[in-house]
Order: structure tokens, then sequence, then C-alpha cells
């Protein structure tokens, strides 16, 4: 690791870190994009998760690993955003506009959610949102004229202006794509003065008061934001997942997105990366390695994971700071 | 996160009185359990402020273990849920010494993850030991007294029974013993108790442990009730740490009627408001409180420091 001598505040918050990192980033670009050629459809089509669990974890790298706001309720905002996509599919709506208004609800459940935040802060806020996705995830079981209840509901494939996405590669493409895009964005509104009132707010809520950044705005902004990243990717996992039931955005699944955030590094984009790949190919390396190994072995060596990481109390990139004590 | 209670309805039609004081009979019975745990997780917090997600799932293992005492190894029933709560208890003793410990002082986050992480693995221990059937755990109260229209299931008596006992139980502990005295110290200034050659490592041990019992109880009293499964934690626990904070987190007696509180909106709930309100009224009222009190019903407003 090179450590540039910095001269200039704009140094601080260029895109790339200096013209070699930039490279990196450009082969790693292409061999995304090459791997499609190379790989099988099963391959790609785990890896596809890779992206989509992507977005899910910079959703809630922003909240818990930037803005050190605790949700143990992402899954239901995934949820949200996957049923609505998928009910403005079967109304006929286009897909584009479709996850655009997935995203604008989802959006709006965040801010809503984000509201009592301004109030709670650490354990409190954990329990709030854990609440909330119990109630979110009642309403998916109950409300069987948008959602199917229990019996489900099919998701075709995306068309998306005419051309349908039937392969996996096609598929594949769409959520690097998608995932390429929110990175990028997220990179840049976190150099910019949103991001640093975030970590600002993150690490002494009373020293960013102080400084005059408006806590409400900033945490509704931060809330919103997440839900609507989480809404993006609840449509991508819709298509993918192609059945969505009430049962799968549990209380468990959004620990799951903590364990991604977790493991990847709190306060880390290239951490959200690396945790989406320990969560989605995890499981099937596992039972590619040993067939023999019971399904819950996955589960133990996630669980094993958590402890191991918790205890650290820090993820596994160098660069990344543990979120403030709350 | 669907509650498994089996109610038992008045059979004989009964009037609305008697339908109401069925229901309030009921929810005491189930607050007291939510009560129970809630003050699993209020001992814990106020002792080390570690807040235990894994709450549930030492209930689930108290369960189990009372379950193997009874069925496997042919046990009485008062001996087993002895050996269970002793158990359970030492599980939790040795893991507060072994990885909890560790923890105290980190950010509130990494112990909610770990606390969860842990719940993962006791359960999938348990599934692997006992395997995902559905137990009964068989219980000497089996029998219902008819009083009034009322039925008193010996069940739902003998978890309001058991609850009272285990608080009064405790309420001396706390306040006439040395051990109980040091406990409080210890949760009031850590530095002071130690200066005061309170041991305060084992005090935190020993709080792990009672709450871990206190677990074991609530499980073991559950157990007729819901069936013992390797999820049946989960869901108490979630709606124990409504309890919990509708109480006032850290607050004793704010854990027990939070408990109540809960159980009874639970019931009343599932009477009158259309399905699927049941399992959310326990959250919904959470929502409320956090956004109105969020101190809870006992508990005081704090203020944090720079």
């Amino acid at each position: 690791m090179r450590f540039p001598f910095k001269t200039t505040y704009e140094q601080d918050i260029r895109l790339f870190r200096d013209r070699t990192t930039a490279v990196w980033y450009g082969v790693l670009v292409g061999v995304v994009l090459a791997l499609p050629v190379l790989l099988s459809r099963y391959y790609i089509g785990e890896i596809t998760w890779v992206f989509i669990y992507g977005i899910c974890g910079l959703s809630l790298m922003v909240l818990v690993g930037y803005t050190g706001l605790v949700s143990l309720g992402h899954a239901a905002f995934l949820g949200i955003g996957a049923y609505a996509h998928a009910y403005f599919l079967q109304l006929g709506v286009p897909w584009v506009a479709s996850v655009a208004i997935a995203v604008v609800i989802t959006t709006a459940c965040g801010i809503v959610v984000g509201l009592p935040a301004l109030r709670m802060t650490g354990i409190y806020l954990a329990i709030a949102t854990l609440a909330f996705a119990v109630i979110i995830q009642e309403v998916f079981t109950r409300w069987e004229a948008v959602t199917g209840g229990f019996s489900g509901m099919a998701v075709d494939k995306p068309v998306i202006f005419g051309v349908r996405l039937a392969d996996e590669a096609s598929f594949y493409y769409l959520c690097a794509a998608v995932l390429a895009v929110t990175l990028l964005l997220t990179r840049n509104l976190l150099r910019s003065s949103t991001g640093r009132a975030w970590v600002a707010i993150r690490d002494s809520e009373i020293a960013a008061q102080s400084m005059g950044v408006q806590l409400p705005l900033y945490k509704s902004f931060a809330f919103g934001y997440s839900a609507a990243l989480m809404g993006l990717a609840g449509a991508l996992f819709a298509h993918k997942i192609a059945y969505l039931a009430p049962d799968i955005f549990s209380i468990l699944f959004s620990i799951q997105l903590l364990l991604l955030v977790i493991v990847g590094g709190l306060g880390s984009l290239h951490g959200v990366v690396f945790g989406a790949i320990f969560v989605a190919l995890l499981p099937p390396i596992i039972a590619i390695l040993r067939d023999s190994i019971p399904a819950t072995m996955a589960s133990v060596a996630s669980a094993t994971g958590v402890g191991v990481i918790g205890t650290i109390g820090r993820g596994r990139c160098p660069g990344s700071r543990p979120a403030s004590s709350a | 996160m669907r509650g498994t209670w089996r109610h038992q309805t008045s059979s004989s039609g009964g009037t609305e009185l008697a339908t109401f004081l069925q229901l309030t009979l009921n929810g005491l019975a189930v607050g007291c359990i939510y009560g129970l745990v809630a003050l699993g997780f209020v001992l814990i917090y106020k002792a080390t402020e570690l807040v235990n997600f894994a709450q549930g799932d030492l209930l689930m293992l108290g369960a189990f273990v009372a379950y193997m005492a009874v069925v496997w190894w042919g046990l009485d029933y008062w001996i087993s849920f002895l050996i269970a709560a002793l158990a359970v208890g030492a599980f939790g003793a040795l893991l507060d010494m072994t990885v909890l410990r560790r923890v105290i002082g980190q950010p509130q986050f990494a112990v909610v993850m770990l606390t969860l992480g842990l719940g993962a693995v006791f359960r999938t221990f348990a599934s692997v030991t006992w395997g995902s059937e559905i137990y009964t755990l068989p219980t000497p109260f089996s029998g219902v007294t008819q009083i009034a229209g009322v039925t008193l299931s010996h069940q739902y008596l003998s978890i309001i029974i058991a609850t009272l006992i285990l608080c009064a139980i405790l309420y001396v502990f706390f306040g006439y013993t040395r051990v109980g005295v040091a406990m409080q110290a210890t949760s009031q200034n850590q530095l002071a108790a130690y200066c005061m050659g309170i041991p305060v490592k084992m005090i935190f041990s020993l709080v792990w442990a009672i709450s871990a019992a206190l677990a074991t109880a609530a499980g073991v009293l559950l157990a007729p009730v819901t069936l013992i499964d390797i999820n049946m934690g989960l869901a108490v626990a979630l709606k124990a740490f409504a309890a919990a904070v509708v109480g006032g987190f850290g607050s004793i007696p704010g854990a027990l009627v939070g408990g109540i509180t809960i159980g009874l909106i639970e019931l009343y709930a599932g009477a009158t408001l259309p399905e699927g309100i049941k399992n959310t009224a326990p959250y919904i009222v959470l929502l409320i409180m956090l956004a109105v009190r969020p101190q809870g019903l006992f508990g005081t407003p704090g203020r944090k420091r720079v």
C-alpha cells in the first residue's frame, strides 16, 4: 500500500486516489465484463447474487457504516421494493417506470421510519426498526390483494424497452451496471458535504450539531437514500428470486445484511463488495467443497464469523473505522 | 414470527364478562412469560450495559434441557426444572466468562451482532442435537378449574404463580443478601464497587447465570403452552424486547409491568381486532411508546455525555 503525500484538498476528495488505482478499477471492470464469457451459467447466476447483495450492502453501509444509525429491519425495505416492483409490473407498467415507482415508495417508507429515528439512538433505534420489519412482514402476509399473501407472487424476467433479459448473462450485466452506478453515486455523495455530514454524525452527533450539521435533515436523508437503494435492490431481487413470499423478508435476512456490512468493514465501500462476496458466495462454496456437509453448517460458519468479527469489533478492511458507540 | 399460543376459550359460551376475564387471565400468563424474559434482558443491561439478543435462544435451550431430563432420563418434573435452570444458568455464566466479558465497552452494535450470532449458533446446535421436530413436555398441571364460566387452566395458573414466586425470590435476593446488594452496587458504579472489594467480574457472571436461569424458567413454563421447537425463543424474545422497552429499559419492575402490558394487549387485540393485528399489536405499541415516551413507563430519561 502506497501513501500519497497530499498537498491539496482536491487530492483528499478525488474519485480515485491516483492513476494506478484508476487503472486497477479499469481492469476490474474488464474482468466483470468478461466473466459471463468465461464461466458457466451456474456461476454467472451466483455472481449476480453478489451484485444484488452488493446494492443491499451499499444501502446498509450508508446508514450503519457512515451515518452510524443501526437498522435491524432493512429486509423490510427490500421487500417493499420487491413487492412494489412486482405489483406494478403486473399492472403493465413499463420496467423502468415500475422500478422508479418502487424506489419512490421505499424512499417514502424510509423517511417515515427515519422520523422516529431522529429522537432515538443505538439500541432503541435497532429495536424500533426491528418492530417495523415485523409489522411490514405481517402486512406482506395479510395484504393479499397486492402481495398474494402466503401463496406468493411470481415475477417474470425483466423486459427493458422491449428487450427481454431472459438469459443469466444479460441479467448479470444489468445487475453489474446497477451496482456500478449506485457505487459511483454513493462514492460521489460521500465525498461531498453530505457524506462529510454523515460521517460527522456517526463520529459525534453533538460535535456535528455544533459545527452546523442539521441532524434531522441529514439523518432523514441517510434513511431515505438507504431505503431507495434497498428498493432498487428489491426490484432486481424480485426478478432474481422469481417468486416472492412473505417469509423471505424476515428478521434473519436483515441480520444477514448486517453481517454483510460488518464482515466487509463498517465505513468502507470496498467492504460492501467484499461483504457481498462473503455472504453470497459462502453457501455455494461450502456446497461445492463438500456435498456431504449439512446445510446447517453454512449457518454455523456465518454465525461463527459473526462471533469473531463482533469480538474484534471492526471489519476486514484496514482503512475502516468502527462505528462510534451509541 | 407467528405466535403459536393455543388458547383455551371458554366452551360454555359464557357472558361477555367471562370472556373478558378469560382473556385477562390468559393475557396475564402470557405477559408473565414476556416479563420473565424481559427481566433477563434488564438484569444484564443494568449490570453490564450489554443487550442480549440471545435471551430467547437461552429460553429454548432451557426448555430442551428440561425436556431431555423429563422424557429421556425419566426424572421428576420439578427436579428437571431445577436441573435445566442450573445447567443453563451455568452455561450463561460460562458464556460471560469466555465471550461476552470481552465486548464490554465495545460499540453497542458489535454486542448486538455478537449476541444475535450466538443465538444463531444455539439454534443450529439445537437443530443438530434435538432435530427440528416439535416436542411436548409433560407437566403435572394439566387440569382445568371452572369458576363462573371462566376456565382456569392450571398451565396458565402455574405460569402466573411461578412468576410471582420468582419475583419474590429475586426481591429478597437483591434487597437482603450480600451478593444481591453487591450486584446493585456494581450496576450503579462499577469502579466504586471494585474499590469496595466487590469481585465485579464474578458478579457479571452471576448476573448472566441468573438471567439464563430466568430464561429457562420462562421456557419450561411456556413449554406446555407453545410446545418446544428450535424457534420457540425468537418470537418470545422479540415481544419481550417490546416489553422491556415499554417498561423502560433498565427498570426491573418496568420489565414485569411491560411484559404484562404487552401480553394483555396482544390477547385483547387478538380477540377484538381483525386477524393479523394480534401478531403486530405488541410492536405497534412499542413504536408508539418509542415515539411518545422513549424512556418507557418506569425509565428515567438518560442524557448522553459528550
